[in-house]
């Protein structure tokens, strides 16, 4: 691909961006950037898409290194999002009392709540 | 079985995977728009991802070499080990750690592929197109690796979260810059002792973000992780360029535009340039003699169970949490304040500043997260004029962002920050552990005027005790 092909990619991606994001209220913005940091995440590709060119132990360490820290960028962010949105979208019932334990399968979600 | 084997290989249908996922990105990324639609939209956007990696996957000679298959297995599935758990454990209190480690991460891996791209094609077929990209996807990454690093180390408390500034912090920063830069050139213009100025590169650069972010106070940490945010979706992008990868070209951007937004959105809650507060040193230089020198006047302090009475006589309450409330775990104690005021008939409402937490948007997910419902969270500009409707205003572990000195005393440090103009309404009770100063150091006069009282201790407590009285009454 050329380079300006791929340059007029980059400043439309930028634009898109703009709107979609300058979209999103304040609300939503702490699962907007750990969302948008799972995207970022997406260098994973590179570690994938050079192992195979690597030459020597170091590359391949290298690679490994950075393979490991996309996956854990992408599905760690993914996670958090959606743990975090969940929260959001929860319908806010009666509530049962502080000390009852979660009972919707949400166990992971909660930090222990002192009594 | 051999002809659909290459048609998944060529070129042509990978890219098309790439244009799903990218497509799949933006859209995932419009779902957050409201709570409603932002569960389905960041699963959409996980769903491009997947089909990015596999995608990936499925190019030709990417499993070459005896020990490329294990390496790849095995490198995704100790990030998976990793991640997944820190994931699910992580508190809502530390979620700014958790992004800044996570976007530390993404920085590293961006460098580490910048530096092994630019080892093994340098001296050959290497054109300016890709070595532009990945000398800046290497300055970048380094920057951003190391800068989430002092970030998060800031905010899990293990760095002390005050300014730490070197005397001519401003020239060595430069200096680095400086460097950063040459190298680049030198590398770009084709000298061939590659080896010694990428490094160069990527070590000036790791200096850089240490050297930036350390001077940085806990009060700048919105601004700072959104632009880290920023920094390592532009590095992102541009390994895409390099690489002629679309997906990552478009993701990089999307998170490179969400990033800048967000950190021009922080630095103007907090009435800042953003140079400025790279340049460093908030709250740790402002002394304040002059504060102190003021006589203010005497400080009123109140009980809980007048606090309760006031309460369950009013029309209209609103809550102004800060992030002290959170760091006392007073969320859960907060939402049963809410409830019982709502059966006393009370219309109890949340005024979140911008700034409120230590990332943009961090004190909703607190409180979404105690099950508050997110329509009675008010931004700052919905609010301030409810604020002379109001008859009791309960500031919780807040402090700078409802200071009337950001309006009123043009020599305040924050003077010009936006805030929740409390003052306005007809009394204000303030839930503090003591009278220290807030988290820039300056002092509050909001805390002495006529309307306002203070309830001091622990906000939990206080609350629960509020809570409890009011149930009573």
């Amino acid at each position: 691909m050329s380079l300006v092909t791929e340059i007029a990619i980059l400043v439309l991606a930028g634009f898109v961006g703009f709107a979609v994001i300058s979209k999103i209220p304040n609300t939503l913005h702490t699962p907007l950037m750990s969302g948008t940091n799972a995207i970022h995440g997406i260098v994973l590709l590179g570690g994938l898409l050079l192992m195979h060119e690597a030459h020597g132990w170091f590359e391949h360490l290298l690679l490994t290194i950075a393979i490991i820290f996309g996956t854990i960028n992408v599905i760690g962010g993914f996670f958090v999002t959606d743990r975090m949105l969940e929260m959001f979208k929860r319908k806010p019932e009666p509530e049962p009392t502080a000390d009852a334990p979660a009972v919707d399968g949400e166990a992971d979600g909660r930090p222990e709540i002192e009594k | 079985m051999y002809v659909p084997a290459i048609f998944l290989q060529s070129t042509n249908f990978i890219d098309y995977c790439y244009i799903v996922a990218f497509s799949l990105f933006i859209y995932g990324m419009s779902g957050l728009t409201g709570p409603r639609t932002a569960v389905r939209g960041n699963l959409i956007a996980a769903t491009g991802m997947a089909i990015a990696v596999v995608a990936t996957l499925l190019t030709k000679h990417i499993w070459d070499g005896s020990a490329t298959p294990w390496l790849i297995v095995a490198g995704m599935a100790i990030g998976t080990a990793i991640g997944i758990p820190a994931a699910r454990q992580v508190h809502m209190t530390a979620m700014p750690q958790m992004v800044a480690l996570f976007n530390g991460v993404g920085g590293g891996a961006v460098a580490l592929i910048a530096w092994v791209e630019y080892r093994h094609r340098f001296g050959g077929n290497y054109t300016l197109k890709s070595e532009i990209p990945t000398l800046f996807a290497a300055t970048i990454g380094s920057i951003s690796f190391w800068g989430s690093g002092i970030a998060f180390g800031k905010l899990q408390a293990v760095l002390p979260s005050r300014p730490l500034k070197l005397p001519g912090q401003a020239v060595v920063n430069g200096g680095l810059f400086l460097v950063t830069l040459a190298s680049a050139i030198v590398l770009a213009a084709g000298v061939h002792s590659q080896a010694l100025f990428i490094l160069g590169i990527l070590f000036a650069a790791a200096l850089l973000g240490n050297m930036v972010v350390l001077p940085i106070g806990g009060a700048d940490m919105p601004v700072v992780i959104s632009l880290l945010n920023a920094f390592t979706g532009l590095s992102a992008a541009a390994t895409g360029i390099a690489l002629n990868n679309t997906a990552m070209i478009v993701a990089g951007m999307i998170v490179g535009a969400s990033g800048t937004i967000l950190t021009n959105l922080m630095a103007k809650a907090m009435n800042r340039s953003v140079p400025a507060i790279v340049a460093g040193g908030f709250g740790g230089e402002v002394a304040a003699p002059t504060a102190g020198d003021i006589d203010r006047g005497p400080v009123r302090s109140t009980t809980p169970d007048d606090v309760a009475i006031q309460l369950s006589y009013a029309r209209q309450v609103v809550i102004a949490p800060g992030y002290g409330m959170a760091v006392a775990q007073a969320q859960y104690a907060v939402r049963d304040l809410e409830k019982a005021l709502e059966g006393k008939g009370v219309r109890v409402l949340f005024a979140i500043h911008p700034v409120a937490g230590r990332m943009p948007g961090h004190m909703n997910v607190l409180l979404a997260e105690s099950q508050v419902p997110y329509d009675l969270l008010k931004e700052m500009d919905e609010v301030n004029p409810e604020f002379a409707r109001t008859d009791v205003t309960l500031v919780i572990g807040a402090n700078d962002v409802t200071n009337p000195a950001a309006k009123n005393e043009p020599g305040s440090p924050i003077y010009g920050m936006p805030i929740l103009e409390v003052n306005q309404s007809k009394s204000v009770i303030v839930l503090k552990r003591s009278m220290a100063s807030g988290f820039a150091g300056i002092e509050n006069p909001l805390f002495y005027e006529p309307e306002t009282s203070m309830l001091f201790g622990d906000a939990k407590q206080s609350v629960s005790e509020i809570t409890a009285a009011i149930e009573s009454l």
